[in-house]
């Protein structure tokens, strides 16, 4: 039922289906409204991370370490921890730099070394070019399981014709799809809108394939649908190979922790990751759903892989299936077509979308980095063609089929040999060399070019030593003598038991000797010399990249150019239009009419080499725009004044910020405080005029009455003595006056003296009653006392509490009406207070004057003249009330009179 | 010749002084306590002259001179500011206000008396 022409024309509908897709979203970028814009697409485009390695592998690694498989997915989990910090830079830099590939960061990095990134590009081809024979493999071995439907029966190894190998046609298809979306335009730091929808799309499908698997047999397992699975289970010679997964764990550590480290290096570090992660990112913001939202991709293609393994061996017990096919056996065997041809288009989604994205990133590598430096060389005798970017073009055409072609070669000779089975890891380890360049470089100022060249070279070759030769040995074409004994016999050289080196993994044991050896090459070299001109500068760039929102590396370059000279070059490479596009934008920005009006200063051949770096490279382009311009050297010392002005300029501009936030807060401050100064002055005034006005007032009836009686010596008698009495009051009053003038000015101050003691309050309210008795009893008002019969202790002073007592009880007898006048005194305990009112039967205060009473001079009126009293009774009441932390205020009875209230806390406390 | 006198005062004492004084001289006097009674006063009684004083409860003095001047029916009245407040602004806003003398307290009580014949001889 099924065919091989169903299956190819299923192959050819899907691909032509990513074909569209691509198309679609490479026109609706055309069109300005990107679909890959988008922080999801960007976390599912980073997910062609799992390939058909993955895909296939994660369940044969399974059936032989049981949870072993996982570190490759835990390493990226963790490195997307460190997203915020490194992949940022990373991203920044690339940006703002134009980088085009691993190699050309990592150039770029170290004074944009052409020899450096020739390097990343061979380590990168060599180390990547297997892992593409994988995809292939995979593509083809699915095919052909598939085929035999309902049969279950391993692929042999084929040697057939090229023309009838499914992979040779897989390859080529993949070629064109890469060549059509890889390479439409040169310049390598746009991004490639098609492409990164096409992948986006092939992860949800081997995902939904993936899953689709895995709850059919987990449900199976579990004896929910009617797979028979949960029989199988129970068999007991299978007990034996489920050991592993049946009892899982993390021995031995030290190769969990080595694959964990190194497939966290491997996500940041691949070329196809590199492209995808930093190239093709639309926008920095994406980072932060990709730092949940892959890893959360990671789990869920990996929640499956225990049970199909579990569901793997439980069927094919004697190994009548390879564990890496059970993905699509499984189905096979439980004949389920639809299921094994959905895992069939998941598993090429996965090598597909591998195979496409690093083929383009590799392409655009040997293009720029091992092509075009050859060329150069070559038009310094010959005359190079006027068209440069088509050549260029052409080249990394060429460069696609190259690579996959060697990919095919590989596969087609390796084939079932262990140098590829084993490729996945090795390829791993083979990138992991770029970490101390790369991350070193990001993160310390001092590594310099040979540092990173001697890194690169010792850790690539320890590589080969360690793991692809003897990978080789392995499948047969070496010796294998040399692998155990060391060549010429010493023992302490053996690749896998390097210098006595011996029982671990030999990806645990590479992957140990060669950074080892590479991180030392790369600290011991780099501590030769100092960083020059051009590896400072860009040490600031990448070093300080989190620091600017846009990193733009000071315009350090001193020479003559001529501005026509760097168009016609730039011309040549990305063609007139583009060319004046760019120029036109550039000195827009800089604010001149047209890109003729441009100087030739280093901000103008800054630009020029950025700009052809997107397309070119950035060592490449330091070397073409050096052809054309005659620049004189900038010493280290020069480069780092300019540099170090750059930075204090940035932190003058930053200090003069805070310093002018701090002033803006100081004046605020001062501002408030003058308002609150001035409100003071003014109430002060008030004060002072209020007091004269109260002072005059006396002293008036004092001098009119005494001239009165000192000019008529005729007055009649009781018209005398009614004067006199005037004056004497008239004095009193005055007198008081002063007092509680001073007395109020000393209290506010805080400078008066209290004497303060344990006292009762019902002895300070008879005090009080004795000094103010005469004056109630003229005015015939009857007085009420209620008081406990136990002592009222307070702390307070006593002849201030009495001056209190004594104003609430003058206060009560002004008011309260003559004969019919009453005023009632009660103490009482409240809580851990003595509550003290004093009552009138008087008019009683207006709800609006219950706090104006106590404000100074502020006085009611009785029956429409004006009481007697200085106005000050009250404030000083609440002033000493207040500082004996107590409270005293006035409440109004409606129609019954006032009721002036003081309370004080209990003293001591607890009686 | 007796003339009428109006005394606006809210302080008794002062009152009682002013009282004596312009009865003295064989004034007739007339007092109220407050503003708005000193208002209501000048419009039954018409006095000649009216002792005013600034700080008063209801109605300040500065109000009822400018009610007095607005009113051409009491153009006649003659006004004697009296205040406590005796600062030099104070005394120009009531000259300037239309008052026809103006005296800080404590006042001389000589002075006051002589003030007062002068305004009155004016009014003849």
């Amino acid at each position: 039922m099924i065919s091989a022409p169903f299956i190819v024309g299923v192959s050819c509908l899907y691909l032509s289906l990513l074909f569209a897709i691509a198309y679609w979203a490479d026109r609706r970028a055309d069109r300005g409204r990107s679909v890959i814009a988008h922080p999801t697409v960007y976390a599912l485009s980073l997910a062609v991370y799992c390939t058909a390695w993955t895909f296939y592998g994660s369940v044969g690694r399974a059936t032989e370490n049981g949870i072993g498989f996982l570190p490759i997915y835990i390493g990226p989990t963790l490195m997307a921890l460190l997203w915020g910090s490194v992949m940022l830079k990373m991203v920044r830099v690339s940006k703002s730099e134009r980088i085009t590939s691993i190699a050309d960061f990592i150039a770029s990095r170290y004074g944009k070394s052409q020899a450096l990134a020739g390097l990343v590009t061979l380590i990168a081809v060599i180390g990547v070019v297997p892992y593409i024979s994988l995809q292939l493999k995979a593509v083809s071995w699915s095919f052909t399981i598939l085929h035999e439907y309902p049969l279950v029966r391993m692929p042999e190894q084929t040697s057939l014709p090229l023309w009838h190998d499914n992979a040779f046609v897989v390859t080529l298809l993949l070629a064109v799809f890469a060549v059509l979306f890889g390479t439409r335009q040169l310049d390598a730091s746009e991004r490639h809108e098609g492409m990164v929808a096409a992948i986006a799309f092939e992860s949800i499908v081997k995902l939904v394939a993936f899953l689709a698997v895995g709850l059919f047999v987990t449900l199976g397992l579990l004896g929910l649908g009617d797979t028979g699975l949960d029989r199988l289970t129970t068999h007991p010679d299978i007990a034996e190979t489920l050991g592993p997964l049946l009892a899982p764990s993390v021995s031995p550590f030290q190769d969990w922790f080595a694959i964990t480290l190194l497939a966290g290096l491997a996500i940041i570090l691949l070329p196809r990751q590199f492209q995808m992660g930093v190239v093709e990112i639309s926008d920095e913001s994406h980072l932060r759903r990709a730092i949940w939202l892959f890893p959360l991709y990671l789990l869920l293609i990996n929640l499956f892989v225990v049970p199909i393994a579990i569901a793997g061996l439980s069927l094919f017990p004697n190994g009548q299936a390879d564990a890496d096919t059970f993905m699509l056996t499984l189905p096979i065997a439980f004949q389920q077509p639809w299921l094994a041809l959905l895992v069939f288009i998941g598993g090429l989604s996965a090598a597909t979308g591998m195979v496409i994205v690093e083929s383009i990133a590799l392409s655009t590598m040997v293009s720029n980095d091992l092509v075009l430096p050859m060329l150069m060389r070559l038009w310094r005798r010959r005359t190079p063609p006027a068209d440069l970017g088509r050549l260029l073009l052409n080249v990394r055409r060429g460069a696609i089929m190259g690579i996959l072609l060697l990919g095919y070669l590989y596969y087609h000779f390796a084939g079932e040999a262990y140098a590829l089975v084993s490729i996945g890891l090795i390829s791993f380890v083979a990138v992991a060399q770029f970490a101390p360049a790369l991350i070193g470089g990001l993160y310390w100022r001092g590594g310099t070019r040979e540092g990173a060249l001697a890194g690169l070279s010792a850790g690539f070759l320890v590589w080969i030593y360690t793991l692809l030769l003897p990978s080789f040995a392995r499948s047969g074409w070496l010796p294998t003598a040399f692998m155990e004994s060391g060549p010429g016999g010493l023992d302490i050289l053996a690749p896998l038991a390097l210098f006595g080196l011996e029982g671990w993994n030999s990806i645990t044991h590479g992957l140990f000797w060669s950074l080892s050896a590479n991180i030392g090459a790369f600290l011991l070299v780099s501590s030769l010399r100092e960083p020059n001109a051009a590896e400072t500068r860009q040490a600031r760039l990448f070093v300080d990249a989190l620091r600017q929102r846009q990193p733009t590396s000071a315009p350090l370059w001193r020479g003559s150019a001529e501005v026509r000279k760097l168009t016609a070059m730039a011309e040549r490479f990305l063609g007139i239009k583009r060319t004046r596009e760019a120029f036109a934008r550039f000195a827009e920005g800089r604010g001149f009419e047209s890109s003729d009006a441009l100087p030739a200063d280093a901000e103008t051949v800054s630009f020029a080499e950025t700009l052809l770096s997107g397309a070119i490279g950035s060592s490449s382009a330091r070397v073409m725009v050096a052809s054309v311009t005659e620049e004189e050297t900038l010493g280290l010392a020069e480069v780092l004044d300019i540099l170090d002005e750059a930075s204090q300029i940035r932190a003058y501009s930053h200090e003069l910020e805070q310093k002018s936030q701090a002033l803006e807060e100081a004046t605020g401050e001062l501002r408030a405080a003058n308002l609150r100064l001035q409100e003071l002055d003014r109430m002060k005034d008030d004060f002072m005029s209020s007091v004269t006005h109260e002072l005059r007032t006396p002293l008036s009836s004092i001098r009119a009455f005494s001239e009165i009686l000192f000019d008529d010596p005729k007055i009649p008698l009781d018209r005398r003595r009614h004067f006199l009495g005037i004056l004497v009051s008239e004095t009193e009053r005055l007198s008081r006056l002063v007092n509680q003038v001073l007395d109020l000015a000393k209290i506010e101050s805080g400078h008066a003296d209290w004497k303060n003691e344990t006292l009762d309050l019902r002895e300070v309210v008879e005090q009080a009653v004795a000094a103010t008795q005469q004056l109630i009893a003229e005015r015939g008002i009857h007085l009420e006392r209620e008081v406990p019969s136990g002592p009222a202790l307070v702390w307070g002073d006593r002849d201030r509490l009495i001056q209190v007592m004594v104003n609430l009880l003058s206060n009560a007898a002004k008011f309260a009406p003559n004969v019919s006048g009453l005023i009632r005194i009660r103490l009482a305990a409240a809580e851990d207070l003595w509550h003290l009112c004093v009552a009138d039967n008087g008019p009683g205060i207006a709800e609006t004057d219950l706090e104006l009473v106590f404000e100074k001079f502020r006085q009611t009126q009785v029956g429409g003249s004006k009481p007697a009293g200085t106005g000050l009774g009250l404030p000083i009441s609440r002033q000493i009330v207040d500082h004996l932390g107590g409270r005293i205020w006035a409440e109004d009875r409606p129609g019954k009179g006032a009721n002036l209230c003081f309370e004080l806390p209990r003293y001591p406390a607890d009686t | 010749m007796s003339k009428c006198i109006l005394i606006v005062d809210d302080e008794p004492n002062i009152v009682i002084s002013l009282e004596f004084l312009m009865m003295r001289e064989g004034h007739e006097v007339r007092v109220a306590r407050d503003g708005e009674a000193g208002l209501a006063a000048v419009r039954t009684h018409r006095p000649d002259l009216m002792v005013l004083d600034v700080m008063m409860p209801k109605l300040d003095g500065f109000a009822v001179l400018e009610a007095v001047r607005s009113d051409p029916e009491l153009s006649d009245t003659r006004v004697l500011m009296l205040t406590a407040k005796g600062r030099e602004a104070e005394l120009k806003k009531g000259l300037d206000m239309g008052a026809d003398a103006y005296m800080p307290k404590p006042f001389s009580t000589r002075e006051l008396v002589e003030k007062v014949k002068e305004l009155l001889a004016l009014t003849d």
